[in-house]
């Protein structure tokens, strides 16, 4: 059985997850490549013009799928409990495909504790669609649970090593993975930060037990499980970065409301806010941080004097 | 201070407001403002001191905030629940602080929770003399109010486009709500409610067999709001059309309520899962106007809402497969209102040539 991965969304966030899962079930994995033009293009073409970027790119890697696998895998995610949820994308997701791609295959499941359709129910479930039985999906389900927490504790042990013994000039940049980690939309601005002598910090490989609990600190009614998880890492590495870095898709909706209070609360820090659409120019968003940059280099001698 | 010397305010959404009054009043100890009536200052205003790509509900309430703080409210009120919504309050508390005002803020999100006991010992905090049964029965009258409100306004929605003489539909309402405002018990409600159901019903209307039918559907408040989406069923009315929507507050607080999931189901055709706010019901209830041969169907959003864009590509097939022309609108601070008008008039327009060629 082929099963199809749009490199896009909640990939970045589920990869060794989900690979783990369908490789214990003996599925074959075919992953849609890097975002380039011709997938962006794709999804610009196929998506409603008021979507967020980071919709339209998963659009493009989902009609790269159509044709090149039996099912196409489709999380649905409404809410981990009741004051954590997700932006409303993730629960049309898969109702969006459906109706855009007629007839295409998903391999879809549902998160939406609140009304009990917890994650282990979940992958029970698509074991069963995919015709496996209760143990080894079981089975595979955990060993998929383990691996993830490994790699993922491990991203977060080395990047904390990476804060304490560089001295180079940090930067936290708080962007959902799906955004940051993307070849087309996200990358280029890291590759540049980086060639500006900047060490990256990313707030999404934060341990999210620590997150989790710190976001409170910055707001209260916050109920975006994934941007607590970003806000979070900001509380946790404030003191540790030179300056913290926003990179967001437009339109997003929970991040244009979070980034506001995050940059009228958090003070002492210089902050940078940048908005990705598909019309973006290079040079001028390269000014932009260049002279970021330079702010923060400037603030840096000052205060050493 | 005293607390019969606070004012108390709250954001605007259509007629509402006499609504939200009489309650706030009935409960709280306090002098009640209605936020001066939205202009293009209180959306300027609002605009600007929000962050750009929030929606444009956002915006407005924003505004009505600042109009009512300048005149002197010291008390304000928020509501929330999904989505966006929910998470409004914080950040506009937070932007109102920052521009130096002095209030106290109280946000009441349905979906975090804020059940009907949390808002009642929330109120008890403001007017210790409440007691539960005056809170609840203070309640059932507010639903009761906006039950009568919601469907006295229905009917003027279907037939204010044929009235007879221009105008008479208006003047009646607003004595109509004049006098909602006053009253004091449930009796008094159905009194009122009789009397202007006759009295609506007595005004001369000019109604063509089979006037051209269209659905409104979309997101609650550019619904509800006339100001935002720069009086669309008038100009609807105006071309002789009658127009049908189903998102009323009093909707929204009885029958939808938690039935997103049995709205998927009627819809499942186009959808398999809730897809966020008032999106699920968006797809429902345009299948169901289809169904019912309506001419067209309008759908209002603010820019970007994210709930409605979903709806989107289910609505574009619900057309094709009906053969149901859809126009869809985007609402922002800064929409243009001849543009509107243009494209409402070609929408008219085509329904007609469409019934014409169906002869
Ligand atoms: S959080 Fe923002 S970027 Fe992510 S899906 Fe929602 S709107 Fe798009
Ligand atoms: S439903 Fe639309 S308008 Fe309402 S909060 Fe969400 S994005 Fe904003």
């Amino acid at each position: 059985m082929k099963i199809g991965i749009p490199r896009g969304f909640l990939y970045f966030k589920y990869k060794y997850f989900w690979e783990t899962f369908l490789k214990e079930l003996d599925c074959e994995i075919v992953l849609s490549p890097m975002t380039n033009k011709a997938i962006l293009k794709e999804g610009i073409d196929n998506s409603i013009d008021e979507s967020c970027l980071s919709a339209k790119v998963y659009m493009g890697h989902v009609k790269w799928l159509v044709g090149k696998c039996d099912y196409i895998l489709m999380p649905r995610i409404d809410s981990f409990g009741k004051c954590d949820k997700v932006c409303t994308k993730f629960n049309a997701m898969y109702d969006i495909v459906r109706n855009t791609y007629e007839g295409v295959e998903l391999l879809d499941y549902n998160i939406d504790c609140v009304k009990g359709c917890t994650e282990f129910k979940a992958f029970m479930r698509m074991g069963k669609l995919l015709k496996k039985s209760k143990m080894q999906t079981y089975r595979a389900y955990k060993r998929a649970k383990e691996v993830n927490k490994e790699k993922k504790t491990k991203i977060a042990e080395e990047q904390e090593k990476l804060v304490q013994e560089s001295d180079s000039l940090k930067i936290l940049i708080v962007a959902h993975p799906y955004n940051i980690y993307d070849k087309l939309i996200g990358e280029p601005i890291v590759k540049y930060v980086e060639k500006l002598d900047v060490l990256p910090i990313y707030a999404d490989v934060t341990s999210t037990k620590k997150t989790r609990i710190k976001y409170k600190e910055l707001s209260s009614s916050l109920y975006w499980t994934y941007n607590k998880e970003l806000i979070g890492a900001i509380e946790h590495y404030k003191n540790k970065v030179d300056g913290i870095m926003f990179v967001t898709a437009f339109p997003c909706g929970p991040d244009s409301m979070v980034n506001e209070i995050c940059l009228r609360r958090i003070k002492n820090i210089p902050m940078i806010n940048i908005v990705l659409d598909e019309l973006q120019g290079e040079a001028g968003l390269h000014t932009r941080i260049e002279s970021f940059i330079d702010i923060i280099r400037e603030k840096k001698k000052v205060v050493k004097k | 201070m005293e607390q019969s010397e606070r004012i108390a305010s709250f954001p605007h959404m259509g007629n509402y407001h006499v609504v939200v009054k009489a309650l706030i009043k009935r409960i709280l100890n306090m002098k009640v403002m209605t936020p001066p009536p939205i202009t293009k200052r209180t959306i300027e205003l609002g605009a600007k001191h929000s962050p750009e790509a929030v929606c444009v509900p956002f915006k407005y309430n924003l505004g009505n905030y600042i109009e009512s703080l300048e005149k002197g409210a010291d008390i304000l009120f928020q509501a929330g629940g999904g989505c966006r919504f929910g998470y409004y309050g914080e950040v506009q508390e937070q932007i109102l602080r920052d521009l130096g005002y002095e209030f106290e803020f109280l946000s009441f999100d349905a979906s975090a929770g804020s059940s009907i006991i949390q808002i009642y010992k929330a109120f008890k905090n403001l007017n210790p003399e409440i007691t539960i049964s005056k809170f609840m029965q203070s309640f059932l009258l507010t639903m009761k109010m906006l039950k009568c409100m919601d469907e006295v306004e229905e009917y003027i929605r279907k037939n204010i486009g044929f009235e007879a003489q221009k105008g008479s539909f208006e003047k009646m309402q607003k004595s109509f709500l004049n006098e909602l405002e006053k009253v004091k018990s449930l009796r008094e409600i159905k009194e009122i409610h009789r009397k202007y159901k006759e009295k609506f019903e007595k005004i001369e209307i000019v109604k063509p067999d089979k006037p051209i039918r269209v659905g409104i559907v979309g997101e609650l408040y550019v619904l509800m709001e006339p100001f935002s989406n720069y009086f669309i069923e008038k100009e609807l009315a105006a071309y002789g059309m009658e127009v049908h929507r189903f998102i009323t507050a009093s909707h929204l607080l009885t029958k939808r309520k938690k039935h997103n999931e049995r709205l998927a189901k009627e819809a499942s055709k186009y959808i398999k899962y809730h897809i966020g706010a008032d999106g699920t019901e968006t797809v429902e209830k345009s299948k169901m106007l289809a169904e019912e041969k309506f001419d067209g169907l309008i759908h209002v959003k603010p820019f970007g809402c994210m709930p409605e864009v979903n709806a989107m590509p289910m609505l574009q097939r619900i057309s094709s497969d009906y053969k149901i022309p859809v126009l869809y609108f985007s609402f922002d601070s800064q929409t243009s209102e001849t543009g509107i008008k243009t494209r409402l008039e070609a929408f008219h327009d085509m329904l007609t040539m469409k019934r014409g060629e169906k002869k």
